[in-house]
């Protein structure tokens, strides 16, 4: 299901002017990352997806729906949100009802419903927690249960704002792998995201923002070594990224693999 | 002379089995920068609570051991005498803004409000904290209106502000872009230097190796190892248990299996220290 963006300004009432102008088309089954600095639009952006927001000039469709035309509880059966802050959006009694909330708002019900959840659950390595309580978990396992709750609703186009976001080492190899499993489904992946090591081994494109504007867009090695630029809005290249062009390689590398290869042929 | 003193400290939080922290011993000397790292559920915010006074002040639950900070001992002290010598920024700003002022200049007022500061000293170190942590344009935005970076820049200033002896930091550039958390760990560092002492909860290990003077590694509740940054940040023993590493730190794990990184060298945490090593 494709995603264009045409145009597209969004001021929020107060008057500052968060988005100046995106224009933007994903494809289908693509994984994006997008980067910038604290404040450049990329949670204003994403927002518009789902409907969350309304563009104030322009257009966002998603595969042939006008966002402006359809409500937020339409467009949720195309596009998932996992918000930054899983308290914003876990309620339920136990980690299985909240799970099977979304679905079950779509219209999933029965046999159908019990695969869906049970599929989040198995994906994000919940299983043994559905009697849970979601606030009698850590805050990493809130973050999974979020992600649980949005893939049960098994849309074409998954969301996530800034999943990695004060979790650790296993937890975001966690992430990462759903993320894969979605890619491997077919599915649209958008992510927001400061963690550019992260992005670097996550994400094909990345989408880089300044100031309610996209800065650089393309193939995530293009983008990520283009250290000046990226530094206007406040990114660093990635780690391993950095330290090859230290080096003298002639091209950028972004992981272990890459760099581990440029380091034998030097 | 050690201005934060834990002596073999326990800590239960109500209506749980196991303990949150076993027997730490910490001592902190003034100036000093200590980062506190392990993977989550290790006992990080629990020992920023401890050291905050929330455990047992607020928390409740059972607290042994002594927990000594500037000479004067938790149990002997109330919250609100002890936030004057102890500032905490939460992980989440959410948690931390009063939620009643209108302003991000008013919400650094806050604190100084409630302690009798007089204006016109509060307007000084008010512009001073929103100087040294870059927020002076967020001056007239209400502290709701802002994304999480901005909020965690605003939580920092509102503590700053209170120019408190001990500043406990937990995680506190978890939402911010990666220049800005380069930055905001060179503010800590300034502090540092002006006398106040530090321990600081974090995941980002670059920055940990590059500007902390100590590492404690917390794991299950425990001190798993403690030493100078290079050493605990690339000892298997972390490595192994699952806690963060730089990529520097693993991708030279790599090299070295492949005779590209020498056996002899300590593993790199820093980019300085990567291209020390792979360039020669």
């Amino acid at each position: 299901m494709k995603i264009q963006i045409s145009n597209l300004y969004f001021s929020y009432p107060a008057g500052v002017e968060a988005l100046r102008g995106i224009s933007l088309t994903i494809k289908s089954g693509e994984r994006v990352a997008i980067i910038g600095q604290n404040g450049a639009g990329k949670t204003t952006l994403v927002k518009h997806l789902n409907g969350l927001l309304q563009p104030t000039r322009g257009q966002v469709m998603i595969g042939d729906w006008d966002t402006a035309k359809y409500s937020v509880a339409k467009l949720a059966s195309r596009v998932g949100y996992v918000f930054q802050n899983p308290d914003e959006q876990l309620f339920s009694k136990n980690v299985g009802a909240e799970v099977a909330f979304g679905p079950r708002n779509l219209g999933f019900s029965g046999e159908q419903l019990q695969a869906l959840v049970n599929d989040a659950l198995a994906l994000t390595e919940l299983s043994d927690k559905t009697e849970t309580n979601p606030y009698d978990l850590s805050a990493t396992w809130r973050k999974m249960v979020a992600i649980a709750s949005i893939i049960a609703m098994d849309t074409n186009i998954v969301i996530f704002d800034e999943p990695t976001t004060g979790q650790d080492a296993i937890s975001v190899a966690r992430i990462a792998n759903v993320i894969a499993e979605l890619r491997k489904r077919g599915k649209t992946v958008i992510t927001i995201t400061h963690d550019i090591d992260f992005c670097a081994e996550n994400f094909e494109r990345v989408i880089a923002m300044l100031q309610g504007q996209i800065l650089l867009d393309g193939q995530a090695n293009d983008v990520l070594g283009q250290a000046e630029t990226l530094a206007t809005t406040y990114v660093e290249p990635p780690q391993l990224t950095r330290l090859g062009k230290r080096l003298g390689f002639k091209q950028t590398v972004r992981n272990q693999e890459e760099f581990l290869a440029a380091l034998q042929k030097k | 002379m050690a201005i934060v003193n834990l002596q073999n400290v326990t800590y239960q939080y109500p209506l749980t089995d196991t303990p949150a922290l076993q027997n730490i011993n910490l001592q902190v000397n003034e100036g000093e920068f200590v980062a506190v790292i392990g993977p989550n559920g290790a006992g990080k915010s629990t020992l920023c609570y401890t050291l905050a006074g929330f455990v047992p002040h607020f928390f409740k639950g059972e607290l042994t051991g002594v927990v000594e900070v500037v000479g004067v001992e938790s149990h002997n002290s109330s919250l609100s005498e002890w936030v004057l010598n102890v500032g905490l920024a939460f992980q989440n700003p959410f948690n931390q803004i009063s939620g009643a002022k209108y302003t991000v200049f008013e919400e650094l007022a806050f604190g100084l409000e409630n302690i009798g500061i007089p204006r016109e000293e509060m307007k000084t170190r008010v512009e001073e904290a929103m100087e040294l942590t870059g927020i002076g344009d967020l001056a007239d935005r209400s502290p709701y209106s802002l994304s999480g970076g901005q909020q965690q820049r605003v939580a920092l200033a509102s503590i700053l502000v209170m120019q408190p002896k001990v500043l406990v930091l937990d995680e506190p550039t978890s939402q911010m872009d990666p220049i800005g958390t380069r930055e905001v760990f060179g503010v800590i560092r300034k502090m540092t230097e002006r006398g106040m002492t530090v321990i600081l909860a974090e995941h980002k290990v670059e920055w940990i190796a590059q500007f902390a003077d100590r590492v404690v590694a917390l794991y299950e509740g425990q001190i798993l190892t403690a030493g100078k940054p290079r050493e605990v940040l690339t000892s298997d023993l972390v490595i192994d248990k699952g806690f963060g590493v730089s990529r520097y730190t693993s991708v030279a794990r790599k090299a070295r299996k492949q005779g590209l990184w020498s056996g002899s060298k300590q593993l790199p945490v820093t980019l300085d220290e990567a291209i020390e090593g792979f360039g020669k």
